[in-house]
């Protein structure tokens, strides 16, 4: 069963069949519930499962995401939505120091099959308290996993596998991709959770992306293609853990690797990727490995320069251009 | 209450004592490092609590958690072990001192953050209203932690939903080496309890018996469904905040003033079948106490014998547990990637 749908449609149906086929499953945040969520997520599903299940929370995200904390160790399956990735960092406490701590501080006794789904990413001018990516502060905190589904499918599947895992798991939502459309096949077969995508194939050089940034790298991949270069785009899926394997047999094949990511590049999950790829690679890299990212700057409200602050599909071109001539 | 009962919380009071106290001696020899929060002053209140409470309800601590976990039954084998970071300690040594977990005890982790304790209680709390069941969730918590923003969020949610959590505040009196008048505009800490209307009220934390009468009323109020409640007992800690902490912060006087109103010397007294109710023992005062306790003393309630019998069990006991910690072996590698890997499918994720 196939159909095209906007990317909050798909979070929203994976939301309904998790709810309907597990009574402990709840979802809780700001505006949840009666509103439906500031992006429509969780619309039509206070209705139908009631405010316990849907719970709007007072705007306390440091305890409400420990509540969530508190209710998986006893076994359920609470699905905790924060407004966006910035308001986050009011609850790193809860994330980095329980959600990821307690299975292994306890000995293993306690699993935590809790789900943290957030917008993030620049969006429309929200300024710089409210266009953070951050998935960087996340990637390196042992215990944790992160998926940053880029398509409906991938939205859909990696919600309802995030919420099935005993394993505390953070899916990042880029705040643009909600009112994307793509194709969502629910009769497919979902991959492994972490694996990455190659969507496009391609000969000349590996482009490795993420989230938002891989809409913009295939309409690169599109240009380049015109002037005769081949790029072959993977869509990692997952930061935590990567699936080196998928990336490191494209790289060994193009022997060329560019790494578009939106936030800046200074100790940012493009190093990571990089470095990784690099100690696979390296005696088949043709040229030193390039990252693309955003300016080292807090995103500007003005629209221009906001646009100035991320990568843009000519930059990726030119680019991977450059790294071609190499 | 009956004479069982009794001594059984005098035996675990005893041996809350004596455990720490050999806690802290294997600290100076090295077999225990790390931070180390001992409980000497204390006992009544994690004593008096835990007994009010039933195996079924679920116990939220912090990192001064060692006796809230005996006496939630926790082997003291397992805790020393796992004070010593043995493969054998009760979260096979990767917890230590700070975070002691029993999932078949309900004993739901000792957390290090201070104010961590409270959405943790909540969301338990949140799962049995949910779900409708009669159980409580005991969140303890120190003074200190009421200056943390999770103590206005949390409490707030469990009273705007009813939830079946019972707020303990321990209040030694200091954060550390900060005396409550001097980190706290409100020094009354149970007053800030009202503003969320949970009902809520100070407790001589230093009186085992008051501590259970007060913690079943409670318990009794949450399960007819009214909310969660709160109680703050005021206690005092007669170390300093942790092995590192001489204590030197606090005037000699207010020390020895308290360790006069030693809980365990009061359970002594109080050990009886027959007792005045903790009204009475709280109008009285200290003084009373002391008057009392020698009369109970001579009335030969409590005979010396038994008293003996009590001190010497507990004194094998901690010391069979010393002696379990120095042979538990050394947990590997492995084992740590193991307890990270808990119900996980690593293998099939990618």
């Amino acid at each position: 069963m196939s159909d095209t749908v906007f990317y909050w449609q798909a979070l929203n149906q994976a939301l309904d069949m998790e709810l309907a086929e597990d009574d402990s499953v709840f979802v809780l945040g700001e505006d949840v519930g009666l509103y439906g969520g500031s992006y429509r997520v969780t619309e039509g599903l206070y209705a139908k499962y009631g405010e316990w299940r849907l719970r709007d929370t007072p705007i306390s995200e440091g305890s409400f995401t420990g509540l969530g904390v508190g209710a998986a160790l006893v076994g359920m399956r609470p699905v905790v939505e924060i407004m966006t990735i910035n308001f986050a960092l009011l609850a790193l406490d809860s994330i980095i120091n329980m959600a990821a701590k307690v299975p292994f501080m306890s000995g293993g006794q306690f699993p935590m099959p809790l789900v943290i789904r957030m917008p993030d990413g620049v969006a429309k001018q929200l300024a710089a308290q409210h266009s953070q990516r951050l998935e960087q502060t996340l990637m390196n905190v042992p215990g944790l996993r992160i998926a940053v589904p880029a398509t409906p499918q991938d939205a859909w599947w990696q919600l309802r596998q995030a919420i099935r895992s005993d394993e505390p798991i953070i899916l990042l939502e880029h705040a643009l991709l909600y009112f994307s459309k793509g194709l969502l096949d629910t009769s497919r077969e979902a991959p492994p959770m972490h694996r990455a995508r190659v969507h496009r194939p391609g000969k000349d050089l590996t482009i490795v992306t993420y989230s938002r940034m891989l809409d913009l790298s295939l309409r690169a991949a599109e240009q380049l293609a015109e002037k005769g270069i081949e790029a072959e785009v993977i869509d990692l899926r997952s930061l935590r853990p990567i699936d080196w394997a998928t990336c490191a047999t494209s790289v060994d094949k193009t022997h060329r690797l560019l790494v578009v990511e939106e936030d800046s590049c200074y100790a940012g999950t493009g190093a990571e990727i990089a470095a990784g790829l690099t100690e696979h690679c390296f005696f088949n890299l043709d040229a030193p490995p390039v990252r693309i990212g955003g300016k080292e700057l807090p995103i500007p409200f003005n629209a221009t320069l906001e646009a100035a602050c991320i990568p843009r599909p000519s930059d990726i071109v030119r680019a991977a251009e450059i790294l071609c001539s190499r | 209450m009956d004479r069982e009962k009794l001594i059984t919380m005098l035996h675990d009071m005893l041996l809350a004592r004596a455990f720490e106290e050999r806690a802290a001696e294997e600290y100076g020899r090295g077999n225990i490092a790390g931070f180390l929060h001992l409980y000497p002053g204390e006992e009544a209140v994690a004593v008096g609590v835990l007994h009010a409470a039933e195996p079924s309800d679920y116990i939220v601590s912090t990192y001064r958690e060692h006796v809230h976990a005996l006496v939630r039954g926790i082997p003291a084998n397992s805790v020393m072990a796992e004070l010593f970071g043995k493969k054998e300690g009760c979260c096979r040594g990767m917890g230590g001192s700070m975070h002691l977990f029993d999932r078949e005890r309900r004993f739901m982790g000792g957390y290090a953050i201070v104010g961590e304790t409270y959405p943790v209680a909540t969301g338990i709390g949140y799962t049995i209203a949910m779900r409708d069941l009669p159980e409580a969730v005991i969140c303890f918590f120190g003074d200190g932690a009421v200056n943390q923003g999770t103590f206005h969020e949390s409490l707030n949610m469990a009273a705007l939903w009813d939830l079946p959590v019972l707020f303990v505040c321990e209040n030694n009196h200091y954060q550390i080496g900060t005396e409550i008048h001097r980190h706290s505009a409100v020094p009354e800490v149970y007053k800030r309890a009202c503003g969320y209307h949970i009902p809520a009220r100070k407790v001589d934390g230093m009186d085992v018996l008051a501590v259970h009468q007060a913690t079943q009323e409670a318990l009794t109020q949450i399960r007819n469904g009214t909310g969660p409640q709160f109680i703050e007992f005021e206690t005092y800690r007669f170390r300093g905040h942790s092995m590192a902490d001489p204590g030197s912060y606090r005037p000699r006087v207010e020390v020895k003033a308290y360790e006069k109103e030693d809980p365990i010397t009061i359970a002594i007294a109080e050990s009886l079948p027959v007792y005045p109710s903790s009204e009475q023992i709280a109008a009285a005062g200290p003084d009373s106490i002391d008057q009392l306790a020698t009369h109970l003393d001579q009335a030969g309630h409590l005979s010396s014998e038994t008293l003996a019998e009590l001190k010497a069990g507990v004194a094998e006991t901690v010391e069979a547990a010393v002696r379990f910690a120095t042979e538990s072996p050394e947990p590997s590698l492995a084992d740590a990637q193991a307890c990270l890997d808990c119900n996980r499918g690593m293998e099939v994720l990618i």
